[in-house]
């Protein structure tokens, strides 16, 4: 699972309960404008995104990842580690 | 020029609304005069302080305040320096040797603060290319060691040993481990299974760290905190520790066996780049930490009041975060924000201060009054406490339906 069309496929399918705004899901979607998620939702999703592949998203990378496409890049570095 | 307070704008508007709506204000609290561990005047009427982890009651203790009194008088009234320059005295030495003998460790490190403890201990064990493993719900002193730092920072689920164990898994093999855990999570007031966490930790090779802040002085047979009670002595290679709960003034501490251990006074800035602790305040924490080591009854009283609060609020029909009183922190889970901050100023109008606790100081959306018990909270205290819960609880029905 580490192509970018099904990591990112997967990646939206998880975003999915967190999208209580309902906002259309994309590569650009931003978490903190566009899903409005705080932080604590953002700990879950984290956690639900690390387990999916098998890996640690250090939180030291998470300021830099801004937009959905930007988590899809990080998750298919990580897991081909 | 952008205004760079411009940014906190919606928390100064949610602040005001609820100052507007002429409710007390639960940030800015003022005790005009303290009487006891367990009483204050506040707004002119005297309360019962139902949320200041005062939990052996040392704040007034005639040896403690003598102590202090003395240290003023040989040493001044601060220290005007770093420890690593002009800031030991021999109180500061003085109080290490007593956490020594209280934790029967061979070395004992004092920070000005329990929130600079973690600070510095987190920034400073885990290094560039080290990993720190750190349980989800961890202070905010915990986090913020993790930001001073060049470590790369994982999280777990919270108390979940599973998941702790699935995450060290994930890590490369050279890379140097930190697993940071509590004994007592101080927003729920539960109690960490320290015993499977810690095993976990050791079985991938990790050092660990735990913060006993909210559980020294009545955990484990010499009350040195969940490690104990459970039997951990030896596995755990950093326990930090705080003098502004059970000891009763202020300051942090981390006491460790690690034959290394002293070098972190050189190394540490949160340590060596601030002032030393007052001399009346570490004099204090050093009467006190010897009063703790033969605190037998207070201990039994402090167990007491805890569990007789958990039945009483139970029985009552509030909701409580934990099953059983598995610290001295009984959580009242509340509905919402508004709910909360309502039966907050109305327990206070009752003359009960409790702590309002919200998100993200508190997991996921979770609003909670906060109890935390004291040993001199008499049995009668607590009686009252609940019958001025249910009492507020009234008063603000009685106002809906009005």
């Amino acid at each position: 699972m580490t192509d970018r069309a099904e990591t990112l496929a997967r990646l939206l399918e998880l975003i999915a309960p967190y999208n209580v705004r309902g906002v259309e899901l994309s590569e650009t979607t931003r978490f903190a404008e566009d899903l409005e998620l705080d932080s604590l939702t953002v700990m879950d999703l984290v956690a639900n995104i690390e387990d999916a592949w098998d890996i640690n998203l250090p939180l030291n990378l998470l300021p830099e990842l801004e937009t959905v496409g930007q988590v899809a890049d990080a998750v298919v570095r990580l897991a081909a580690r | 020029m952008t205004d760079l307070l411009a940014k906190f704008d919606r928390f100064a508007a949610e602040h005001q609304t609820l100052l507007d709506a002429g409710l007390l204000d639960p940030f800015g609290v003022v005790m005009e005069e303290v009487l006891s561990p367990t009483r204050a005047v506040i707004g002119g009427r005297e309360t019962i302080l139902v949320g200041t982890y005062n939990y052996m009651g040392m704040t007034f203790e005639p040896s403690v305040l003598a102590a202090a009194k003395a240290a003023i008088d040989r040493f001044g009234a601060g220290s005007t320096g770093s420890r690593v320059l002009n800031g030991t005295f021999a109180a500061h030495v003085g109080v290490e040797a007593a956490l020594r003998e209280f934790y029967a460790m061979d070395h004992a490190i004092v920070f000005s603060t329990g929130y600079q403890a973690n600070l510095g201990m987190v920034s400073t064990l885990a290094g560039k290319g080290d990993v720190i493993v750190l349980d989800a719900d961890s202070h905010a002193s915990i986090y913020d060691g993790c930001k001073l730092g060049h470590a790369e920072v994982v999280r777990f689920r919270h108390n979940d040993a599973a998941d702790l164990d699935r995450r060290l898994g994930r890590l490369p093999k050279e890379a140097g481990r930190l697993v940071v855990l509590e004994g007592v999570y101080s927003m729920l007031g539960d109690v960490a299974p320290l015993k499977e966490l810690v095993a976990v930790a050791k079985a991938h090779g990790a050092m660990v760290l735990v913060d006993e802040a909210h559980a020294m002085g009545f955990f484990g047979p010499h009350g040195r905190g969940v490690y104990e009670a459970q039997g951990l002595e030896g596995e755990v290679d950093f326990v930090v520790g705080t003098f502004s709960k059970s000891v009763g003034t202020v300051g942090g501490f981390a006491v460790s066996n690690h034959p290394k251990f002293e070098i972190l006074r050189l190394v540490t800035n949160p340590y060596r780049f601030t002032a030393s602790l007052p001399p009346a305040v570490v004099a204090a924490a050093e009467a006190s930490i010897r009063c703790l080591m033969r605190a037998a009854d207070k201990r039994e009283r402090l167990w007491a009041a805890t569990r007789a609060l958990h039945a009483g609020l139970r029985e009552a029909g509030f909701r409580l975060a934990t099953e059983t009183a598995e610290s001295a922190i009984i959580a009242v889970l509340m509905p919402d924000q508004e709910a909360t901050v309502a039966m907050w100023d109305a327990l206070l109008r009752h003359g009960i201060y409790v702590n309002m606790s919200r998100p993200p100081a508190t997991p996921a959306g979770v609003f909670l009054l906060r109890c935390s018990l004291s040993s001199e909270h008499s049995r009668e205290d607590v009686a009252t406490i609940v019958d001025r819960f249910i009492e507020a609880r009234a008063s603000l029905a009685a106002a809906a339906a009005a």
